[in-house]
């Protein structure tokens, strides 16, 4: 049956039909969707687990009772997970273990490039990667089958363009029928990990690496298509794509086999050419490998390293190097200069509960312009995080001075504390990102004696990436409901004297908890409570601005919501987005208390 | 059976991801092999969204080469300006009397441009430029949702599949609530195009 699915629906899609039991990740852009989708499906137990370690870790106990598991993640959450990845690789599996790894060529929605190809030579573990939806169907049955066969965990990579591109799919399979029956078997010698029986694991790990050599040189989704031998393109994943449209004559290798990669077929191929170049996103990883190889490579010197490739950035690259010819006609019409348009820049929604927060933090950290060098006295530096509210460095609430990575606000902010730096640190998080990984932090703080002021975001969801649950509201991804983790009673747990509730939307009551936090002698938490606007059912009636009071300040501007506009020098509220008393916030700011609730 | 490369552009919130999907799923349904992929990012806040369909015999990259651009869907007046670029010489631009003023033109130093800057950038690579009362038709239709599916109607005009080629995949898809006024709506978006397109020879 043809079916259209994206990437992430496909892998989600092959997993199942190959026999996936357990299904764990932790939502990021663009791997969301792998486990969404497999929650869907019957006889799968999946979970949003709390972070991309604990996810991992979930999947090795699964694997290691025999079945099959199946963890999917962004390419930074990668980097979380590397700790028991390493250790996976060590001990192996016994049920197969695939790892998703959706990387983000291009940073459409992430703090920053990385190619995770080359996580998969640095753990000594095979990697795969599809080419479109249909390879990335009929792939995870290959990579089970693999995990189990070389008694290692498979890492397949993704890209945001596999992952969220729609292609038509054969669906030609059913679930596999007879599963593996959960149990497990004592064995010190592969599962516990002393010096003397890693040294034994050790030799398994490179000899495993020997036998998938080979064992690639077979694997039928490498694909050689020989046409015109001038020229010979080696590429993978949807660079592929990208070079059978822009090299139509030439003679084409598609690798799937990533790590390690196919180097009998490589040198086959190369012989066949004159010409070889390698099409690749991101880094020189199979540039490297054949050269590694010894056989003379283009790559890199014409293709873009960073960011996203596209056809017509490969074709332009090709033309400039000299490898695909000038075209002899002109341009059928002269290029037009770029008009100068307005900019259209992600913001917070109308009624979004961090709004509040982040116009207090500009109000009372940032009293100078920007611009200047050094703080002043009284102002305040944010550390932030990752999350919807990272936005909020954006004009008009510029209200940021850093954002790095999943939980780091509250450690950076405890540096610059115990640098010495005169201003106080202030780290602001989400609920989910504190759930993540902002924890080990805080408790940081206790221990080292900080005066560090925390200010959780508790949205009661992890927003950025759609809704999804999390340990604070219990909320699996099935839907089922468990007891919610209580930010206050953790927080009062670990040793923090000085906890807060506020009302997010209450911006005096932000604003004098805040004070007060920022001078007291004591580790402060403040969580800032208010549901996330998507999912909050409660809307009130729209606000309207009475003209007659408005004295044309544009205060209300310096929220930035989008419901607030200009019409005619006149500040207005767009009606279809103002969720009125649910939020309120604009009506705090104004001086002349001349936005109230509209009649209706 | 013709390649077709549609790019649909607009902001977060107006369908334009909604009728992407629906047009693949009908191009696959009627045998073409189909490619789509969108550019939203964090577009979910208030960014733009761009997805590109590719209709084809078959189709290697999802993403459309610039100035190779069949038919350009503005979902909204701003954003059919910005990737006018795209479109192929005498490629047809179609665009919604959408308007959503983005935050940098309140406070920032370019402002919105009108319908006649926005006609005159596309003028630069088409002269089919058609804009369509896709907000009249939702008005009509009693849906405010349905301007995509307005958008979709005019845009089927120009393509080889018959009008009951898309209306069963949407009768399969749509949920019930939306139906009968999103099928109501597309069906006027077409006649609109039958209305406005010159007719062939004059």
């Amino acid at each position: 049956m043809k079916q259209l699915l994206s990437g992430n629906e496909a892998i989600a899609l092959g997993a199942y039909h190959a026999g996936v039991a357990v299904a764990t990740a932790y939502p990021g852009t663009p791997s969301t969707e792998i486990l969404q989708s497999i929650a869907r499906l019957d006889g799968v137990y999946a979970e949003w687990a709390i972070n991309e370690k604990v996810a991992l870790e979930i999947g090795i106990g699964a694997a290691y009772a025999g079945v099959r598991a199946l963890v999917s993640m962004k390419h930074v959450g990668l980097n979380v997970a590397a700790d028991p990845l390493f250790a996976a690789s060590t001990t192996g599996i016994v049920g197969g273990l695939v790892i998703v790894s959706c990387d983000d060529p291009g940073e459409h929605s992430s703090q920053g490039e990385q190619d995770n190809r080359h996580f998969a030579k640095f753990a000594k573990v095979p990697m795969l990667e599809p080419t479109d939806s249909q390879e990335a169907y009929e792939l995870m049955e290959w990579a089970f089958n693999i995990s189990e066969q070389f008694d290692t965990p498979v890492l397949v990579r993704s890209t945001t363009r596999i992952s969220h591109c729609k292609t038509v799919v054969d669906v030609n399979r059913d679930r596999k029928a007879d599963l593996n029956e959960p149990s497990f078997t004592r064995s010190p010698a592969k599962f516990v990990m002393v010096p003397s029986n890693a040294r034994i694991r050790r030799q398994a790990m490179e000899e495993r690496i020997i036998k998938l050599r080979s064992y690639v040189d077979d694997f039928p989704l490498n694909e050689m298509l020989l046409a015109d031998r001038k020229l010979g393109v080696i590429s993978n994943g949807v660079a592929y794509q990208y070079a059978l449209e822009v090299f139509r004559d030439a003679s084409h290798l598609k690798l799937v086999t990533i790590h390690p990669i196919p180097e009998q077929l490589i040198r086959r191929f190369a012989n066949e050419v004159e010409k070889l170049i390698v099409v690749e996103e991101l880094d020189p990883y199979i540039e490297d490998e054949i050269r590694r190889l010894g056989i003379p490579v283009m790559g890199k010197e014409f293709v873009p390293i960073i960011g996203e490739l596209n056809p017509e950035i490969l074709e332009n690259a090709a033309i400039e190097a000299g490898i695909l010819p000038t075209p002899s006609d002109p341009a059928p019409h002269q290029t037009p200069p770029s008009p100068q348009l307005p900019t259209r820049r992600p913001q917070l929604c109308a009624g979004c509960p961090h709004v509040g927060t982040e116009f207090v933090l500009r109000k009372l950290g940032f009293l100078t312009p920007s611009s200047t060098k050094g703080l002043k006295k009284g102002e305040f530096i944010v550390t932030s995080d990752i999350g919807c509210y990272t936005l909020g460095v954006y004009p008009p609430l510029s209200a940021l001075d850093t954002c790095a990575c999943m939980g780091a606000s509250i450690g950076q902010a405890l540096g610059l504390e115990k640098a010495g730096v005169p201003n106080k640190a202030v780290a602001v998080l989400g609920d989910s990102t504190f759930m993540h990984s902002g924890i080990t932090g805080l408790i940081d703080i206790v221990y080292s004696q900080g005066n560090t002021t925390v200010i959780i975001l508790d949205n009661s969801t992890t927003a950025m990436t759609g809704q999804q649950g999390q340990p604070g509201t219990g909320v699996s991804v099935t839907g089922t409901q468990a007891q919610p983790v209580k930010l206050e009673k953790l927080a009062e747990g670990i040793g923090i004297k000085d906890v807060n509730v506020v009302d997010a939307f209450n911006l005096r009551e932000i604003e004098n908890t805040l004070k007060r936090s920022i001078e007291n002698d004591e580790p402060s938490v403040i969580i800032s409570r208010g549901v996330c606007i998507l999912s909050s059912k409660t809307r009130g009636t729209p606000f309207v601005i009475d003209e007659d009071e408005c004295i044309g300040c544009f205060d209300c501007l310096d929220i930035g919501c989008p419901a607030i506009t200009i019409s005619d020098e006149q500040a207005c509220i767009d009606p279809a987005l103002c969720v009125g008393a649910a939020c309120g916030v604009c009506a705090q700011v104004c001086p002349q208390e001349a936005i109230v609730e509209g009649r209706g | 059976m013709n390649d077709v490369n549609v790019l649909m552009v607009g902001v977060g919130g107006h369908g334009v991801i909604l009728a992407s999907d629906g047009m693949s799923e009908i191009g696959m349904n009627n045998g073409y092999d189909v490619k789509k992929t969108d550019s939203l990012g964090m577009a979910q806040r208030g960014g733009s969204v761009v997805s590109h369909v590719r209709w084809g015999k078959h189709v290697f990259s999802p993403m459309i080469k610039k100035g190779e651009v069949d038919y350009l869907l503005g979902f909204e007046q701003l954003e059919a300006a910005r990737w006018a670029s795209y479109l192929k010489p005498n490629g047809v631009a179609i665009v919604a009397d959408v308007v959503v003023i983005p935050i940098s033109a309140i406070d920032g130093k370019i402002p919105y441009p009108d319908w006649k800057e926005v006609k005159g950038i596309l003028a630069q690579y088409t002269d089919q430029i058609y804009l369509i009362p896709a907000t009249r038709i939702a008005e009509e239709v009693e849906n405010p949702r349905a301007v995509n599916m307005a958008m979709l109607g005019f845009l089927s005009a120009f393509l080889e599949l018959e009008p009951q080629a898309w209306t069963e995949t949407m009768r399969h898809r749509l949920p019930a609530k939306f139906m009968e006024s999103s099928i109501e709506a597309f069906t006027k978006g077409a006649s609109e195009a039958k209305s406005m397109i010159p007719a062939k020879g004059n």
